[in-house]
């Protein structure tokens, strides 16, 4: 087991194209980091330049504090789960599993109780003879996984590997990835463009974007306390709503969030010191449909009361989205099913002001 | 073609006809309708041609290869006898196979060579290179093999000029047996590599990148991913390329003729060109009959374990 660091690290394709662009992480050993982000922002190949299958144009990989630029991925002791599992076709499972303790010269005995042992933890124990046709996916994914568990390698990287199982079966296995993870504790790299599954994954969650880190954390973290833009739109679904606005001065030294149409709402007292810098500018407030509710919540401080004519409603059980304008900008909000809301009738929200963001349109960092 | 699909195609134009003439439906018409005479009646152009142009011809031979020489009488197995006692014969079976597993062997091995060379050149350079080693492939091995001949030559040899320039003797290209027994190979093999070269090239070019991937972080060195992963996953290629070239190798006729024409002293005969000289030239038609129909119990064999190896493999993985 290892930490892993990355220092300045940069990938450039031929034509100038920069896919990394000189990105600096720690991660901890028996740490599950997963970097996150839209497809083309460089977290694959971030992924591929620690396994050592691509080529680094500059900067420094580091493995359990050995520098490993110019090690061939062999000898990085390293196990790595694709995102089409790529299993040997021709191989059974058992092969499969055992193909890398075979090449490093493991005794038969010693093979056999690593196999049988990763079977065990992954229940694939009355699959071993099979050929990889003869699996459904959530097997595949499995085997892929055991192979990567038998090397007791001192890092796990994961590219995208429940991309291509259905809905049902990416949560279950997203269980399995943890509870495995919490068994055999081995540092973990984790790659994927789904936010929830590194929110829900992660011990801390490296979000990317254009070939940068934009922000690294904890996944509660970055949904409370996102650093830029680009991680408070990427991170939470619904995403957050961002309206545009304008800072203002208020009576008694407060400060007012003007959205537009007369419709304002009061910055809560205690930001009022961290927002003051930037009174009467153009900016853009954000807040998560879940901190629009509706009204008859009005039981504690920071509430705003904001009333809108829902354009859609949309249930959801435990939950109803309703969907309305603020002067031109779509927003989202999250109302309890029995507060009534009806398509096409005015009603009365709250905004949770304390949960509120102010993002500046020019730097796209928040406030 | 989809069994559906046919069957719809077909089965419009037919119900058409004869509604208007009688309420009830012709037994003629049901027959014609029904999904297996309509699945014979399209297969059956294929049928008459592999009637026509294998099974007569083929049955034609074998009836042919129980005759005397006048045709006259059925001797039965007498002209298989003969051939059998025949040293000259069983030497010609012996080079056959020689020089079908030997030629298809170094087929096998350059083609997979430079279908590896080739597949590491980068896909713009490639295309010329691939274009270029498919030449000799291309053209006519009659005509090629006369370039060859005239490269053996014992007295103008451009091969044997070069040889000389290094300072070693001159080699008796077609002149003496085991000479003219590699001089033949080595055409046949210059002329069949390509095609080993194309397919192994396909194959390879088949393989998904991510295994090698996996297999470099399962630790493997790149001898053991082309021993673990390449060979493996070609082989069903491997396989069916091997067969076809061993069946067209085995069945030779053009190079020896034009090169050697069998000698010397029927040194590098082949059940093809023996079978000319002896059902043709020597005008012994149903002894060259036999002659030919030696190689369909080997070719059988070899195909049979070759096709049921492919079929299990194709079975387990594709």
């Amino acid at each position: 087991m290892a930490q892993v660091s990355l220092r300045k690290l940069v990938k450039e394709y031929e034509g100038g194209v920069q896919a990394v662009k000189g990105i600096d992480l720690d991660i901890e050993d028996e740490e599950f980091v997963v970097l996150v982000g839209p497809s083309g922002c460089g977290k694959s190949t971030t992924l591929r330049m620690i396994a050592g299958l691509e080529e680094i144009t500059s900067g420094e990989i580091a493995i359990g504090g050995d520098v490993v630029n110019d090690i061939p991925p062999r000898d990085r002791d390293i196990a790595m789960v694709f995102q089409n599992y790529a299993l040997y076709p021709h191989m059974s499972v058992y092969d499969n599993i055992s193909f890398g303790l075979k090449l490093r010269g493991f005794t038969r005995e010693e093979i056999k109780r690593r196999v049988d042992n990763a079977a065990r933890i992954l229940g694939i124990g009355e699959l071993l003879e099979r050929k990889p046709k003869a699996l459904s996916g959530g097997q595949r994914q499995r085997v892929a996984m055991g192979r990567a568990i038998v090397r007791d390698p001192k890092v796990f990287l994961f590219d995208e590997p429940l991309s291509n199982l259905d809905a049902k079966l990416r949560v279950q296995m997203r269980t399995e990835i943890k509870q495995v993870h919490q068994t055999v504790r081995t540092t973990t790299v984790y790659v994927t463009h789904d936010q929830v599954e590194a929110m829900t994954l992660a011990d801390r969650v490296v979000v990317m974007n254009h070939g940068v880190i934009e922000q690294v954390g904890p996944p509660n973290e970055l949904y409370r306390n996102p650093a830029t833009i680009f991680v408070a739109g990427f991170i939470g679904s619904p995403a957050m709503n961002m309206i545009p606005a304008r800072l203002e001065q208020a009576g008694g030294g407060g400060l007012m969030v003007q959205l537009g149409e007369g419709l304002s709402v009061p910055v809560p007292e205690e930001r009022t010191a961290r927002y003051a810098p930037h009174a009467n500018r153009d900016l853009l407030f954000g807040i998560r449909p879940e901190h629009l509710t509706e009204a008859t919540r009005i039981d504690k401080q920071n509430l705003a009361p904001l009333t809108v004519k829902l354009d859609v409603i949309e249930p959801m059980g435990m939950e109803t989205l309703v969907h309305f304008h603020i002067d031109g900008t779509s927003v989202c909000g999250r109302v309890d099913p029995a507060a009534g809301a009806e398509a096409g009738v005015r009603m009365a929200l709250a905004a949770h002001m304390e949960h509120m963001h102010l993002i500046d349109k020019g730097s796209g960092k928040v406030l | 073609m989809a069994p559906d699909g046919s069957a719809k195609a077909i089965t419009q134009p037919v119900a058409r006809g004869p509604r208007g003439r009688s309420p009830g439906v012709s037994s003629l018409e049901r027959l014609a309708r029904r999904r297996s005479s309509i699945a014979f009646l399209m297969t059956l152009p294929l049928i008459l041609v592999i009637a026509g142009l294998v099974a007569y011809p083929a049955a034609w031979a074998i009836y042919l290869s129980t005759l005397n020489r006048r045709m006259r009488a059925n001797i039965g197995f007498d002209n298989y006898l003969i051939l059998l006692e025949s040293e000259s014969f069983r030497m010609i079976i012996w080079q056959s196979c020689f020089f079908a597993i030997t030629a298809v062997l170094l087929k096998a091995l350059i083609g997979f060579w430079l279908a590896h060379m080739l597949h590491h050149i980068p896909t713009r350079g490639q295309r010329k290179w691939r274009g270029m080693l498919l030449i000799p492939w291309v053209i006519p091995p009659a005509l090629s093999t006369l370039g060859w001949w005239w490269m053996f030559d014992p007295s103008y040899s451009s091969i044997n000029w070069i040889i000389n320039v290094f300072g070693f003797p001159s080699v008796p290209w077609l002149g003496q047996p085991w000479w003219a027994r590699i001089s033949v190979i080595m055409v046949n093999v210059w002329y069949g590599a390509p095609f080993f070269m194309i397919m192994y090239l396909a194959a390879l070019k088949s393989v998904p990148e991510q295994l090698y991937e996996a297999a470099s972080i399962d630790g493997a060195t790149s001898w053991q991913r082309l021993r673990f992963i390449t060979l493996p996953m070609m082989q069903n290629i491997i396989s069916i390329t091997v067969l076809f070239s061993l069946i067209v190798t085995f069945a030779n006729y053009d190079i020896v003729r034009v090169l050697t024409n069998g000698g010397p002293r029927d040194t590098t005969h082949l059940f093809a060109t023996y079978a000319f000289q002896v059902g043709i030239l020597s005008g012994n038609l149903p002894r060259g009959a036999a002659v030919s129909l030696f190689m369909l119990p080997i070719l059988a064999v070899a195909a049979f374990f070759i096709l049921r190896g492919v079929t299990r493999r194709t079975k387990e993985i594709a």
